[in-house]
């Protein structure tokens, strides 16, 4: 088949996202990568169904997310490979940082429920709408808000954090935090 | 303006509004983990997959 320039140029154009998006769902780059290859796949035999002039990112996002919870869900059972493991099997990122806070961010991210987590990075990070997340996750606007909200106040207490100058493990904070009161 | 000294202390008592200054930090560490990914660009795997999906486009390999 031949493949239309602009289709091929919008497509190469979301890989990186794609893999961003792929290994936060799988914690794992191999797998990831694998995942964002049987996207572009499914995506490029079904290019039809693609309608010109919407969103060819979120579209492939779509498609993504859907093969990942089909596809994932069943190996899971396999590999326990789950959040608590994620951040462990994350090698590329932490260590050429080299930033202590970057890894507890990463740590913390990776305690998340998958839902919020999706929702989160999806809007605050792949840049995408509430709307177009909403779309690409395959529920209501409302529980997309719900959801970045709970897993922004998770993270704020993972991370200890009540302010901006109060970034970084906090003893008291996390104590009443953990004590659940006032 | 406003400080942390003349604030109402409310936010103590409400863990689960988060300031805007929270929001902005955790944003900020989550475009920092992500843009590290998306910063490695398309690895050849995928740009040699979009040529041999090409069909013809198979003379100019790489």
């Amino acid at each position: 088949m031949a493949m239309d320039e602009s289709v091929r140029k919008a497509v190469l154009g979301a890989v990186p996202s794609l893999r961003a998006f792929a290994i936060s769902l799988c914690g794992n780059v191999d797998r990831a990568d694998d995942l964002v290859q049987e996207t572009l796949l499914r995506a490029l035999a079904n290019i039809d169904s693609f309608q010109p002039g919407t969103n060819m990112s979120a579209w492939l996002f779509t498609i993504l997310r859907n093969h990942f919870r089909s596809e994932y869900r069943k190996r899971r059972r396999e590999v326990e490979d789950s959040d608590g493991h994620y951040a462990e099997s994350l090698k590329t990122q932490p260590e050429q940082h080299g930033q202590v806070e970057l890894r507890e961010f990463r740590d913390a991210l990776a305690y998340l429920p998958a839902d919020q987590r999706e929702a989160l990075i999806l809007v605050g990070a792949s840049g995408f709408s509430y709307e177009e997340t909403a779309n690409i996750c395959g529920c209501a606007v409302g529980t997309i808000k719900s959801r970045v909200n709970r897993a922004r106040t998770r993270l704020a207490e993972l991370l200890s954090i009540n302010s901006a100058d109060e970034f970084g493990p906090d003893e008291q904070t996390r104590a009443v935090l953990a004590g659940g009161g006032e | 303006m406003e400080t942390a000294a003349t604030r109402p202390k409310k936010d103590h008592a409400k863990p689960a509004k988060l300031g805007r200054e929270v929001q902005a930090r955790l944003g900020q560490q989550l475009r920092a983990l992500y843009d590290d990914v998306v910063s490695q660009g398309v690895p050849d795997r995928f740009t040699e997959l979009l040529n041999r999906l090409d069909g013809s486009g198979n003379k100019d390999k790489r």
